[in-house]
């Protein structure tokens, strides 16, 4: 399909997939679906679909925050989802998915960090959040965040050893999530701002905004393509993005 | 939660001391300098240049490469040398923040590389290296359509800020830290990033005082530029 | 704007449609910009900016100072100091050259060449030709690299700074407009005398009396 044809149609106030520009694909998140995880989840919006997992293992807190956990994600873009990904280390891309995902959990608080310690200074609970994207359909970057936060509200702790983990060994005990910041992207292109890209849509985009919101307030903006935004511009994507909030949670709220 | 007298001394909306100073890499095609209060951020650019391996040349034009880093001995906890994923994501959104104002259509099959290297950091790093990148770039020739210019705002307690330091990054209640990076004619924000924590007005009261910040920026930009003419 | 006006990129130069844009500018709407740092010439309608800074950009009927980077079938590969390197087929030499004859024969790896730009295609395939006047291989001697836009001061108007040097040091000189200037002298201090003035010439080519600067130079009273 020809560039110019989706910028033409966009111009028009149409997108190709029939949405109006402020539509959400739809959205399907399914919990539990690794048994070997901690905690694990599928998010589908439209046709991209990602995997999610989270392991738990003991190691020491970092000397400055002696009574906190911490959390790490990785996002491994493999090529099963796109011609376009290669094997080998993670790539920029892979690397700024991750790290969007990762700002909007720890700068919202979502996870409580001094819950996940075990022994001050010396022994804590790390959270190993990985995230597989199984097809790229456009907007990675909503389906790992969306895909995390299930996957962190079904993560339940495996037993612990004399400050050992004992894997395979699962407890009833569950993580708390405080909060679940919801990551919205938009992109802009020729002059029209659209929600949840497409991989069409994606290719010709101008620039790209992710928010991450929750309760009306902004925990993380990661602005990205090659062209630039108007003070405006910004402004009215966060006033949608806090609206679109709204309907987001309830979705991640009914998933179990 | 009150934050009422900033460190320095400096008002709400003050930027920190700027040096410029253009020309530092002798053998690069452009370079410069750029430091805010303690932070002191070198580029130099290299290119025109043809791009190999081949097959990452496009033959409709130029790609630009930035490479962000920083030296181990430039933050009070040595820092392990070589890239990591912050300054790689670094090195991403420094790239996106300039790409706009190039006319890369001129120079297909060729990349530009920029270097950036933070020889001392306090905080606003990136937003340094931004705005010695886009000396540089002018520096070397490159033909753009406009100057781009970077600083961080934030709050910092219940203030909004601009330029924020290490001490204020780091401040005990909370911080939240807006790298911002402007288009000095047409003021395109074309970086933007956040951690922290902030309503909408506020958001919008942080970028404003970054546009007033990338402007006083650009000024200095354009002066010290203009300079290097006039003492030979 | 002024003529001769110090410009940035972005910088509005001109407003309205009177004034064309030239090289080193854009049209935005009604206002002419510039896209370099240099400074603004005015030509007819015509306002350009010429550049202060940057890389040799490569224009048809430049001589060129380059150096053979690669033998192919049919052609050299000459590094000119432009983003791309520039092709010098084996039809655009003086002598005639067999098919299937060894090309490296006639210029090798690393030679110096002075030869012409016939043909630049958008910055891109750029072609040379050994054909002409003083367009020849050269050997020995040293190159130095001065910005593209200075060649002018250092050759100086109908040649007069350039052939001042050129007896002052007794040293044979070409300025290529790709700012690479081939040096040779009877002694090594000849070649860094040549050196130093012409490097003179480069940081100071704004400054008035320049021409008296560089006389007193070369007739050794000062520096």
């Amino acid at each position: 399909m020809d560039n110019d044809y989706i910028i033409s149609l966009v111009e028009q106030g149409k997108r190709i997939d029939g949405r109006k520009f402020d539509e959400i694909r739809e959205i399907v998140l399914e919990p539990n679906i690794s048994k070997n995880a901690e905690g694990s989840a599928r998010c589908k919006i439209g046709d991209t679909e990602v995997l999610v997992g989270v392991k738990m293992d003991i190691g020491e807190p970092y000397p400055d925050s002696p009574d906190e956990g911490s959390i790490v994600v990785t996002t491994e873009l493999s090529p099963i989802a796109s011609p376009e990904f290669e094997l080998g280390p993670p790539g920029v891309q892979a690397i700024e998915i991750a790290r969007i995902v990762d700002r909007g959990i720890r700068e919202s608080k979502a996870i409580d960090f001094k819950k996940l310690v075990i022994t001050s200074g010396e022994k804590c609970w790390i959270l190993f959040i990985d995230i597989y994207p199984i097809n790229d359909s456009g907007n990675l970057i909503d389906a790992s965040a969306l895909g995390t936060l299930v996957a962190l509200k079904n993560t339940r702790y495996v037993k612990e050893e004399n400050n050992k983990a004992v894997f395979g060994e699962f407890t009833n005990k569950k993580l708390e999530l405080e909060k679940t910041p919801i990551t919205i992207t938009f992109v802009k292109i020729g002059n029209n701002i659209l929600l949840d890209p497409n991989s069409k849509e994606e290719e010709v985009a101008e620039a790209r905004l992710s928010a991450a919101v929750y309760n009306g307030r902004i925990y993380a903006l990661q602005k990205g393509g090659d062209k630039g935004f108007s003070e405006k511009e910004i402004e009215s994507m966060i006033d949608v993005a806090v609206k679109k909030e709204k309907d987001l949670k309830k979705i991640v709220d009914k998933a179990k | 939660m009150s934050y009422t007298k900033r460190d320095d001394g400096r008002k709400f909306d003050e930027l920190r001391k700027i040096k410029a100073k253009v020309g530092v890499v002798k053998r690069a095609d452009g370079s410069a300098m750029f430091q805010m209060g303690d932070t002191i951020a070198i580029a130099s650019v290299y290119g025109p240049r043809e791009l190999h391996p081949r097959f990452l040349q496009n033959p409709e034009r130029g790609v630009l490469r930035c490479n962000y880093d920083m030296a181990s001995f430039s933050v009070t906890e040595r820092k392990k040398p070589g890239p990591s994923r912050r300054s790689t994501e670094i090195s991403l959104v420094t790239e996106k923040a300039l790409a706009s104002v190039i006319d890369l259509d001129l120079f297909p099959n060729t990349v530009i590389d920029v270097f950036i290297e933070i020889i001392q950091a306090n905080a606003g790093t990136r937003c340094a290296g931004i705005s010695a990148a886009a000396m540089a770039l002018a520096h070397a020739g490159i033909p753009m359509r406009d100057m781009v210019a970077a600083v961080s705002v934030g709050k910092v307690g219940d203030k909004i800020v601009l330029d924020l330091d290490k001490e204020e990054e780091d401040f005990e209640e909370g911080a939240t830290d807006i790298p911002v990076a402007m288009t000095a004619r047409k003021r395109e924000i074309t970086l933007l990033q956040l951690d922290g924590e902030v309503t909408k007005d506020e958001l919008m009261e942080a970028i404003k005082m970054a546009r007033k910040g990338c402007e006083e920026i650009h000024k200095i930009q354009v002066k010290t530029l203009k300079e290097i003419y006039k003492n030979g | 704007m002024n003529e001769r006006d110090i410009v940035v990129p972005g910088e509005k130069i001109a407003s309205g449609m009177d004034y064309l844009p030239g090289n080193g500018t854009f049209r935005e709407g009604e206002d002419i910009y510039s896209s370099q740092l240099g400074l603004v010439g005015v030509n007819g309608r015509f306002v350009k900016v010429i550049p202060l800074t940057g890389k040799y950009i490569p224009r048809e009927g430049d001589i060129v100072v380059g150096k053979v980077v690669d033998v192919g079938f049919g052609m050299w590969n000459v590094d000119i100091g432009s983003a791309y390197s520039a092709i010098l087929n084996m039809r655009e030499t003086s002598e005639f050259i067999d098919r299937g004859a060894d090309l490296s024969h006639y210029y090798d790896f690393n030679d110096v060449v002075i030869a012409q730009v016939t043909k630049v295609v958008r910055y891109k395939d750029v072609n040379l030709t050994m054909k002409g006047q003083g367009l020849r291989k050269v050997k020995g001697g040293k190159i130095i690299d001065v910005t593209p836009s200075k060649v002018p001061r250092i050759i100086g108007k109908q040649g007069s700074m350039i052939k001042m040097i050129k007896e002052g040091t007794g040293c044979n000189i070409v300025v290529g407009q790709n700012g690479k200037v081939w040096i040779k002298g009877e002694r090594i201090e000849d070649e860094v005398k040549a050196t130093e003035v012409i490097l003179k010439i480069e940081q100071e080519s704004h400054t008035q009396g320049l021409t008296d600067t560089i006389k007193n130079i070369l007739e050794g009273k000062g520096k």
